[in-house]
């Protein structure tokens, strides 16, 4: 009798606690968002560990992520950093959202957006270069291998679908001595919005007026002409398996595909073939305070002229982001910061990225000088630390 | 003793458990997991206008539905009608390739084939549906695309381009990317699907139904023919047009292999685009507030169109099936 009675109190208490699991999952992913805050700031103050939340580009995914680990080893486990690769648009949304803590991007902050976040935390948002991408063109023309030489406007005029045969007299020119079939060019962009389209397409605006009056400049534009794959792999899988195909992937991703790829005729009137010292080199020019700028055809003599940086966000007022909750948490992200533009470069080339240029460098450190919280200048605190 | 046990329960007061609260536990509990797939899809509806606002405000609803330019870069122009002309013709041409292969093969299946033979062929199709269309849409770049254009789009063009120029703006240029690639592949993905539909609706058809007609001296075709499929038509039917909504929604492997052309004209086989491949290509790094509610706008339109094709199929099952829609 006593084991029916506990049976019958088992059973109730297990259809309660059924009925209970199951209001938990429903009304629980609401509050997930804040009791996770909540369990950071917890673990914060009990032990001595920091998570530091990030989220953004892809491109950069695989550096940052890289550096993550290094980072951690580094401050011996202490800083987790936590990437998430959304894509440039995501990263932007999420740090005007204030739902992390650093935001990474291959487009820079529009004046619009820089004014908003001005209007809404009192400061700058500051846009740090934290590593350079490269982008070269691809070709696939049997008995090619690498070295066919661009300039500018033959390229644009690929893309534009004027020039439509590989044995063109414009292509010729530029590369005598070299027999180009009579093989029909076909043209291959990314289909998905990417900042490697970001950075061919603002080349193209900046040599040509016609491309910039009618296709414009952007992670996705309206091509006049070509088949579009989705992603570097799309790009790559589309130009190996076409003979006469053009495209263009970061060089990165070129080299590990053993993928020809062709050198460009540069401002300078140099040949240059892509590297990573070349694309760093590209990028050491006079660069404006807040480094917003896009230097494809660059005017450095050996520079690879299609390259631009990928920036990492953070508000100038660290106080007013709502990711951040303590001081020490921002004192860690500008720790991470000061480190990820110094000895984190050092990951670059293994990695297939190419390191900053000084000039960038030295912009950066004059940036986070003037990070703040609530008023006191820990970003020059932190770089004393350092220097 | 036995009896006095038994008794002694009967005599014992119920727990309330067993009385009115259980079944007003179970009640609410059923209740509130039921209205929630009902306020989920409100609350996705909800979202996509609210976000799809801005680009059907600037646009109106009609302009968005009709306007043919997609320019994220210099015009910031956004019309849907070449992703909604690609969406249906690859589906509705998906579809016709796939419904009849896919009957065939169920009626195989639950007709002619040993049972031992069945499951195996039944069990393969189910591998081809568990795929993810990742893994299928690689494929198609590295092997299918290939293949088809040695095979079939080359030697096409080149015959076209010899005797019929005026077919070539019509044929497009034989890459291997682009709508009749997307096309097939999509047919492969949902035959799987109709196939397993189809074999239910079969499944479904009463024994008493077939032994009529085996009665009245019927062959084993006529069987299918005049017993069997008129019965299931209202099944076959409505798992078709389920199959036909999953075309719609089919993504990756299309994004991947379609060519992603966001702009008419399309061709036979050159690159065309779809409503979720284009979404899935320019979400991301949408960075313009326009762009992305357009995306979203997108979204909306799918939403609507894929409802309206679930309802057709209830609709159809309905009104096909041999019962009028009365169960027996």
């Amino acid at each position: 009798m006593k084991t029916l009675k506990t049976m019958k109190a088992m059973k109730t208490i297990s259809l309660f606690f059924i009925s209970g699991l199951l209001a938990l999952s429903f009304f629980g992913c609401g509050g997930g968002e804040g009791s996770r805050n909540g369990a950071e700031q917890r673990s914060g103050r009990s032990s001595d560990r920091v998570d530091i939340l990030g989220a953004g580009a892809s491109f950069p995914a695989p550096l940052v992520t890289a550096m993550a680990d290094e980072y951690r080893g580094v401050t011996s486990n202490r800083v987790t950093v936590n990437y998430q690769s959304i894509g440039s648009g995501g990263g932007i949304r999420q740090f005007v959202e204030q739902t992390i803590m650093f935001g990474m991007t291959e487009a820079f902050l529009s004046d619009d957006v820089m004014q908003n976040v001005e209007a809404s935390t009192g400061g700058r948002a500051f846009n740090m270069p934290i590593t350079l991408a490269d982008v070269v063109t691809t070709y696939n023309i049997p008995g090619f291998d690498k070295g066919l030489v661009f300039s500018s406007d033959v390229l644009v005029d690929i893309y534009m679908g004027n020039i439509t045969r590989w044995n063109d007299s414009r292509i010729t020119e530029l590369n005598p001595g070299k027999d180009l079939p009579s093989l029909p060019i076909t043209v291959v962009h990314r289909s998905d919005g990417s900042g490697t389209t970001n950075i061919w397409t603002s080349y193209f605006s900046r040599v040509s007026d016609e491309w910039r009056g009618r296709v414009g400049y952007g992670t996705s534009v309206n091509w006049p002409v070509g088949v579009g794959g989705n992603g570097n792999e799309g790009v790559a899988g589309a130009v190996i398996n076409t003979p006469g195909a053009i495209g263009y992937n970061s060089l990165s991703y070129a080299l590990l595909n053993d993928m020809s790829y062709g050198s460009v005729l540069n401002a300078s009137g140099n040949i240059i073939e892509p590297s990573f010292e070349a694309t760093t080199e590209a990028a050491n020019i006079d660069l404006p305070e807040d480094t917003r700028i896009l230097f494809t055809n660059t005017p450095a003599e050996y520079g690879y002229p299609i390259a631009g940086f990928a920036w990492m966000l953070v508000y100038e007022n660290l106080e007013n982001n709502n990711a951040i909750n303590n001081r020490r948490q921002a004192e860690e992200l500008v720790r991470f910061l000061i480190w990820s533009i110094t000895d984190g470069q050092e990951l670059s080339e293994t990695l297939g990225y190419a390191r900053l240029p000084m000039a960038a460098v030295e912009r950066n450190i004059a940036m986070i000088e003037e990070v703040k919280w609530e008023g006191e200048l820990i970003g020059k605190e932190l770089l004393q630390d350092v220097l | 003793m036995q009896n006095e046990q038994k008794s002694s329960i009967a005599d014992k007061p119920v727990s309330i458990i067993y009385s009115w609260l259980g079944d007003r536990i179970f009640l609410t509990v059923v209740v509130a997991l039921g209205l929630s797939i009902i306020l989920l899809a409100g609350a996705m509806a909800w979202v996509l206008t609210d976000e799809a606002g801005m680009a059907l405000d600037e646009f109106g609803i009609i302009g968005f539905l009709k306007g043919t330019t997609w320019d994220p870069g210099v015009q910031f122009r956004f019309g849907a009608l070449p992703f909604i002309v690609g969406t249906l013709v690859t589906s509705v041409f998906a579809l016709a390739i796939a419904f009849y292969p896919a009957v065939a093969v169920a009626i195989f299946i639950a007709e002619y084939a040993p049972r031992w033979l069945g499951s195996i062929i039944e069990n393969l199709v189910h591998l081809i549906a568990a795929v993810p269309s990742v893994v299928i849409g690689i494929w198609g770049i590295f092997v299918f695309a290939p293949w088809m254009r040695e095979t079939f789009y080359m030697p096409i063009f080149l015959w076209a381009a010899d005797h019929q120029p005026a077919l070539l703006p019509i044929l497009g240029s034989p890459i291997g990317y682009g709508m009749t690639t997307a096309t097939i592949i999509l047919a492969l993905m949902i035959i799987p699907f109709t196939t397993a539909l189809t074999r239910d609706a079969i499944r479904q058809v009463p024994k008493e139904q077939r032994e009529a007609a085996w009665a009245l001296g019927a062959t084993k075709w006529e069987v299918i023919r005049m017993a069997v499929i008129p019965y299931s038509r209202g099944g076959i039917m409505a798992g078709a047009i389920l199959s036909f909504g999953r075309a719609i929604g089919e993504t990756m492997a299309v994004a991947m292999l379609i060519g992603n052309k966001n702009n008419f004209p399309f061709s036979i086989m050159g690159p065309a685009a779809t409503m979720p491949s284009v979404i899935v290509n320019e979400f991301r790094e949408a960075v313009g507030n326009l762009h992305l509610s357009s995306l979203m706008a997108i979204g909306l339109v799918l939403f609507v169109i894929s409802l309206i094709v679930n309802l057709i199929a209830a609709y159809v099952t309905r009104k096909l099936s041999i019962t009028g829609g009365q169960s027996i």
